[in-house]
């Protein structure tokens, strides 16, 4: 099957992704095709079947609540990368 | 013999006899790249002075007295693991110029243990891919013929190895990205069971299945590398909370005049459908070979049956893409990361930045499970496919009451070349037939080098691959080293 262009386009905006005209008619086809693959799915009969998110094995994994240092030049590293103004990350104006 | 062909083993020995200095295992190493990877371009970025100071530091501590498995010895790391200081590009545009503000926990515990970070090796971008061929920064290629691929998605850390750039390195496995390349590279690639090594700071894909993992010349030296970064995070809520072992004492324990006993007791289980039609007859020769030498030492033989193998790639491929979906949200060039300033409002920026920094494949995974998450897809996709994915984990437990570990082919065939499948996805994603089960299933794996088969007028390495059940890294690494032990045909370039 071919993803249609409106359905690459919706998704393309779920996906906050900017895609050229070209990416969309190629990702129409290539989407289609590992689809129509996976859709090798739909004929296990997965009746009463529990679905698998995580294998660790584990169950709630607690911490307590509690406030811990963090080395500042490390902050200052991971934050200060993109745009600033002032000391504080710079954004587009959102409305 | 130049000391950047000595396996760690050898290496440590040396060293802590004071024979040899990690500033002269370092030198060679970093010499070694010089010479090579001007072709091969299995680096991403090379740390030399950090390099050589972190050998003095650990030249230090030796004369000290002080030895540990890893101290002094030199290694490369995947550019999808955090190293503070250092460039982490994941391979990907979006990333070229970040900073890493903080240590792995694998890095940490391996700085600890006193290991000497030469560099960062080249993936598919975002560890998305099977051949590398998916760098933002261009394919690695195979030491053994350069025209081919090394594999992937580690496959810088494969090819790095196999040319003897560095005594190990670390790679990431998510679906056989750490197994797959080192069947192709003639090298011994070990993924460790989901859990047992901590993913904080590695960048994550698909949370679910993602491993970090060593590539290394033997199965011991994969033990000697699991011993150090092993073991429970508290920054990774999903570590496993049971000791880390002596993985490099239990395959001494079953070497040699004890091999006798521990391989008489042992019963090992070939999937049925991992030996279909469509197996290169080299490999198959090869595999053969290995199954006589097992079955020559006492190992008891048996077949088994993993019905829901062939469902393997489709559930990979939604719980992948999906998981990705999600993890890669985060990167829009707001704080750090590729930013284009030409856009108006917030969502345009980010539209922008991220079209314009993912390459190809990761967009169309981003699609891919963005589409299979979105609504009216999401219980024909992402449900069934982890409905599926409890049957596969199911074969696994069955075969387990029955064997005690499986012995499969790592890869359908030998390297491929370099752009054969660059046009057709699903062909690059059927590359992973054999490797994603174990991953889907959080099962301890190894590919172990099988020798080399004819392709052209080259000889090209094939792997071995050996699945155990959950947290039994010893008897895996146990069996590799045996398996290795009866193989000495290694051709290189």
């Amino acid at each position: 099957m071919t993803i249609s262009k409106q359905d690459i386009e919706h998704v393309a905006e779920l996906a906050h992704l900017e895609l050229s005209e070209e990416e969309k008619d190629k990702f129409g086809n290539q989407l289609g095709s590992v689809l129509d693959y996976i859709n090798l799915l739909q004929e296990v009969d997965t009746t009463g079947v529990e679905p698998t998110a995580q294998v660790s094995g584990l169950v709630d994994v607690w911490r307590s609540d509690e406030v811990q240092d963090w080395d500042h030049q490390e902050v200052l590293t991971a934050l200060n990368q993109g745009e600033l103004e002032g000391g504080y990350i710079k954004v587009k104006k959102v409305l | 013999m130049d000391l950047n062909k000595l396996t760690i083993a050898q290496a440590r020995e040396r060293l802590d006899k004071q024979e040899i200095t990690s500033r002269q295992i370092t030198e060679a190493c970093l010499a070694q790249i010089s010479a090579r990877d001007n072709e091969i371009k299995a680096c991403l970025t090379i740390c030399t002075d950090d390099a050589l100071a972190e050998a003095d530091a650990a030249d230090l501590r030796i004369k000290a007295g002080e030895t540990g498995p890893l101290l002094g010895i030199p290694y490369l790391c995947k550019d999808a693991i955090m190293t503070k200081g250092v460039r982490t590009t994941a391979a990907s545009k979006i990333l070229e110029k970040y900073i890493a503000p903080y240590d792995a926990t694998v890095i940490e515990k391996l700085k600890q243990a006193g290991a000497v970070l030469l560099g960062k090796t080249n993936l598919d971008e975002f560890a998305h891919g099977a051949s590398t061929e998916n760098s933002a920064y261009g394919a690695t290629r195979n030491p053994y013929d350069l025209s081919r691929v090394p594999g992937g998605s580690s496959g810088g850390s494969a090819a790095a190895v196999a040319a003897d750039m560095c005594l190990f390195s670390l790679g990431s496995d998510t679906g056989g990205s750490i197994r797959q390349p080192a069947s192709f590279c003639g090298v011994v690639g070990f993924k460790p069971s989901y859990g047992r090594v901590s993913r904080f700071g590695l960048l994550s894909m698909t949370s679910s299945t993602d491993v970090i993992g060593p590539l290394t010349k033997t199965a011991y030296d994969a033990a000697l590398v699991l011993k150090v970064i092993a073991g429970h995070d508290a920054k990774d809520a999903t570590t496993a909370n049971e000791a880390v072992e002596h993985y490099d004492q239990a395959i001494e324990a079953s070497s040699g005049a004890k091999s006798q006993i521990f391989l008489q007791g042992l019963t090992i289980g070939l999937p049925k459908e991992y030996f279909l039609p469509g197996l290169d007859n080299n490999i198959s020769e090869r595999l053969k070979k290995i199954i006589e030498n097992l079955k020559a030492a006492g190992v008891k033989i048996k077949e088994v049956s993993l019905p829901f193998t062939k469902y393997g790639i489709p559930v990979y491929y939604i719980i992948t893409p999906s998981e990705i979906s999600s993890n890669l949200a985060r990167f829009d060039g707001v704080g750090w990361g590729l930013a284009k300033n030409e856009a108006d409002s917030l969502k345009d920026f980010y539209k922008g930045n991220r079209g314009a920094g993912f390459g190809p494949e990761v967009k169309r995974r981003i699609m891919l499970g963005t589409y299979a998450l979105s609504s009216g897809f999401y219980d024909s996709y992402y449900k069934k496919a982890q409905a599926v994915r409890t049957l596969i984990i199911q074969d696994f437990e069955k075969s387990f009451q029955e064997v005690d570990l499986l012995l499969t082919p790592s890869s359908p065939h030998p390297a491929f070349k370099i752009g054969e499948q660059a046009n057709n996805p699903l062909a690059m994603y059927l590359e992973d037939v054999f490797v994603t089960g174990a991953s889907l299933a959080g099962l301890p794996a190894v590919s172990v080098p099988a020798g080399t088969v004819p392709v052209d007028n080259l000889q090209m390495p094939v792997g071995a691959q050996l699945i155990g059940p959950r947290l039994k890294e010893s008897l895996v690494l146990q069996v590799a080293s045996f398996i290795e032990s009866g193989l000495n045909d290694k051709t290189k370039e």
